[in-house]
């Protein structure tokens, strides 16, 4: 550690404002604090301050995506052993799946961080390490098919347009990774939704491959089979080869799916990491997962349609909506920041990717779009209730 | 008295260093300094010179507002300078103490039988008022007011702070002549918070004076949380505040008919070798109490006031004019490896990304002043609201600050708000914004723009 530090000490001063390699001082900087914590020393106000930063906050919900990433990667490998007819062996599920997943990531972070670094250098700024997450989300809320160079143009439309055109970490108004997949989903609509895009068939770099795809394969997605569904009833939700997914086969996760969305179990291990952490807010958690829920049932009693008739546990269950109110609702930047707003903020999230995905047979998936809603919404739920705190004030006056 | 007012939300920070009720012996000060910069909202208007002989009770300076409002020498002994900063603004007076400590001519009085004028241009003459603080705005009264209560705090919940039944014990007479003289100040009544758990005796025992009890974490014991939840102010309503100890100056005075400005303060911190309290006078160099006694193996933050809202001084600097602890506590100015991911066992974190709640609410912590971070924009909620026992929403009240809206300010209640109220936001903060700092700022805006 010493010698590390001394060597950053060294070479310190040619990062500086007149040295040679200024043009990367906010990468050097970003370095630095990472591999150090800066020795800065409260100058005025409170002279002590607790040991939390927004560095440990972030690692901490990348810590906590980790269930949700490692079961992803292998969900993949899985997937495309199953549909590919081959013998399922676990070294090669997942190195399929690394091979899958992992460029998926160093495109996410190269693609982000090198815009974040940038801008940091020329707005003369310290790094912020808001990407840490997002960068890690946008891999998982994809397609297993997704295209790298899509994900790279989208990844750099969500950071400059969504988040440093606002002022960068903490200013943005909606959440960078969803702006990233619903630019996806709006820009190339081929590639990111039907029945092809969830499973890998080809081989990547050599590992896995099409050598005999079975012939009753379906790639779609659960919710994708009962949102085509005729009729009135809630058709048998089949997975890939044709057998019956259960209620608990959705709650591990072994179906088609985006990436990192389809492991109940883990987004659970993630979702209590961040709830003990206090990281992640469980008045919205818990807000998201009821209003999803009481919507699911109020549509059970109409049922005129398949997908009115799924029951909300499936509901829940099925698609991004875990994800989305562990990992996406709670985003502390893009919520509610009242403490009653939470709850509002949460519970509304819930109803209309509830209502998006019975009410419009276009997009299977409404968590997307419910959020990015209600991402929006979120200052005028927090008008209210501050509003509600001024009046109390007023009264008070009155009385 | 009324019922026991609970409050949940707040934070005991338990810190290394604590003092037991003894006294330490040093040599007294004989360097003192009067900072104008202590009093909040005055202009002074300096009257001695270089070389000028003083006694204590000798007016220094005066507000340029108020010029009747003077400010006087703590010790008798000589001007020993005028410092100066840029503008000409007066950075502080200093002053060689004799040692005699001889006092300028002081009537003893009994406020009962004054009229009200009488006891108001006695305090501002004698330089007791500007110990009188009024909100909103957290700057020193203005006498062209009648505030609608005075409110004193009988404790201080802060870390480390000194115990006020152990500093004000044996002064019931000097007390109950300083709250006499107050209750000629203001409409209404004097209100008195006291911490449920301490006897109080000195406050139980008083006439004239209404005693509320309260119980909970800091900032319990801030002035502000106690009006806040006994009669909150309004627009337009203005109180006064003043700390125990000054209130026994104020009757010590009109006891004896001399100048006493000494006070007892409690030195302690995880760096001080031996925590006690000292009786010194305000202003007075901390060098002889503080040399010697403390562990120098690391470079030392010497704080005047209390580690959440104190001020830093030198080793050699001076007691300021509110304040009644000296905390040194080590600098934190060494960079860590991998801090943000280390289990970092020997800080504190509410947090529980830490393991701090595991270690039981009674181990102490020896913090020292690093950031423990980079300051960001918001980025966490609900952080602050946690240790921000008011109604009052102190994140939306800093972002209107922040924007300069004058009317959302008032609207958010910041007329009932001083900056040591927002200290433990700032020790919370993940994002390390200078909480306090902005809170004086808006403070000091809208008073401007008010005016």
């Amino acid at each position: 550690m010493k010698a590390l530090r001394n060597f950053l000490d060294k070479v310190k001063p040619s990062f500086e404002e007149g040295g040679k390699l200024a043009m990367f001082r906010s990468v050097f900087e970003g370095f630095e604090s990472f591999l150090f914590v800066p020795d800065t020393t409260a100058k005025r106000g409170a002279h002590i301050h607790d040991c939390i930063d927004s560095k440990r906050v972030m690692s901490m919900v990348v810590i906590a995506l980790m269930p949700a990433l490692l079961f992803g990667i292998y969900n993949v490998g899985y997937q495309h052993f199953l549909v590919t007819g081959q013998e399922m062996e676990i070294g090669s599920i997942v190195a399929y799946g690394l091979a899958c997943v992992l460029p998926k990531i160093v495109v996410s972070y190269v693609v982000g961080l090198g815009i974040e670094f940038i801008v940091a250098q020329w707005k003369k700024e310290e790094i912020q390490e808001g990407f840490l997450v997002s960068g890690l989300l946008i891999p998982l809320i994809v397609p297993a098919n997704c295209p790298l160079w899509m994900l790279a143009v989208a990844t750099a439309f969500a950071v400059i347009f969504a988040k440093e055109v606002f002022g960068g970490t903490g200013m943005n108004i909606f959440n960078v990774a969803l702006i990233t997949r619903v630019f996806l989903f709006f820009a190339y609509p081929t590639a990111m939704s039907g029945e092809s895009v969830w499973i890998g068939t080809e081989g990547i770099f050599g590992i896995g491959g099409a050598s005999n795809v079975i012939d009753s394969f379906t790639g779609a997605t659960p919710l994708g089979q009962v949102g085509v569904a005729q009729g009135v009833v809630t058709p048998i939700i089949t997975n890939a080869v044709g057998t019956e997914i259960s209620t608990l086969d959705m709650f591990i996760g072994l179906i088609p799916g985006s990436i990192g969305e389809t492991s109940k179990i883990a987004i659970l291990i993630g979702a209590v990491i961040l709830l003990f952490t206090g990281i992640a807010s469980w008045k919205t958690m818990i807000s998201v997962f009821v209003g999803g829920a009481l919507t699911a049932l109020l549509f059970n009693q109409i049922g005129t349609t398949p997908i009115m008739n799924l029951p909300w546990y499936d509901h829940i269950l099925l698609g991004g909506f875990s994800f989305g109110a562990v990992f996406m609702a709670t985003d502390p930047v893009t919520s509610a920041r009242t403490e009653c707003g939470k709850y509002v903020f949460g519970f509304l999230i819930g109803m209309f990717a509830i209502i998006i995905r019975v009410l419009n047979p276009g997009y299977p998936e409404g968590m997307m779009l419910s959020i990015l809603l209600m991402n929006l919404f979120a200052p005028l739920i927090d008008y209210f209730f501050v509003q509600a705190n001024i009046n109390r004030r007023l009264k008070r006056v009155k009385k | 008295m009324a019922e026991v007012i609970r409050i949940k939300r707040g934070l005991d920070i338990k810190l290394k260093g604590k003092s037991e009720e003894v006294f330490g012996k040093s040599e007294p000060a004989t360097l003192f300094s009067v900072r104008p910069d202590d009093f909040q909202g005055i202009k002074p208007k300096v009257i001695v010179k270089d070389g000028d002989a003083v006694k204590a009770g000798s007016v220094l300076f005066y507000d340029k507002a108020n010029p009747e409002m003077k400010f006087v020498s703590p010790v008798s002994g000589t001007i020993l300078a005028v410092n100066r900063g840029d503008k000409r603004k007066v950075l502080d007076i200093r002053i060689q103490s004799d040692g005699k400590f001889e006092s300028e001519s002081f009537q003893k009085v009994n406020p009962s039988s004054m009229t009200s004028e009488k006891v108001k241009e006695l305090l501002l003459s004698s330089g007791f008022w500007p110990f009188i603080k009024q909100r909103p705005y957290d700057i020193v009264a203005n006498p062209n007011e009648k505030p609608k209560a005075i409110f004193i705090s009988g404790f201080d919940t802060a870390p480390l702070a000194p115990d006020y039944d152990f500093v004000i014990q044996g002064k019931n007479e000097e007390f109950q002549l300083g709250v006499d003289a107050l209750a000629k100040l203001a409409n209404g009544k004097i209100n008195i918070g006291v911490n449920v758990e301490s006897a109080s005796k000195i406050y139980k025992s008083l006439t004239g004076v209404e005693i509320h009890e309260f119980d909970g974490p800091h900032p319990t014991g801030n002035v502000g949380v106690q009006i806040h939840h006994i009669d909150p102010i309004n627009k337009g309503e203005s109180v006064w505040t003043i700390n125990p100890q000054d209130v026994v100056t104020i009757g010590t005075a009109m006891k004896k008919g001399t100048y006493d400005f000494s006070k007892v303060i409690v030195l302690d911190g995880s760096s001080v070798k031996h925590p006690a309290y000292y009786r010194t006078v305000y202003g007075a160099q901390i060098l002889n109490i503080v040399k010697g006694n403390v562990v120098e193996t690391t470079p030392l933050r010497y704080i005047s006031g209390n580690p959440l809202s104190g001020r830093q001084i030198s080793a050699d600097g001076f007691l300021g004019a509110y304040d009644t602890q000296i905390c040194v506590i080590p600098e934190g100015n060494t960079s860590e490896f991998l801090g943000w991911i280390m289990p970092r066992l020997k800080k504190f974190s509410v947090n529980h990304t830490y393991f701090s709640w595991l270690m039981g609410s009674n181990k102490e912590y020896a913090l020292d002043t690093n950031l423990n971070g980079g300051e960001r924009a918001f980025i966490m909620s609900g952080e602050y609201d946690k240790v921000f026992p008011m109604d009052i929403l102190p994140e939306f009240l800093i972002k209107a600050i922040l924007a300069k809206d004058i009317d959302k300010m008032e609207q958010l209640g910041i007329y009932e708000v001083a900056p040591e109220d927002f200290a433990l936001c700032e020790f919370v903060c993940t994002s390390k914004i200078e909480t306090q700092r902005i809170v004086r700022e808006g403070l000091d805006y809208i008073r401007k723009e008010l005016a």
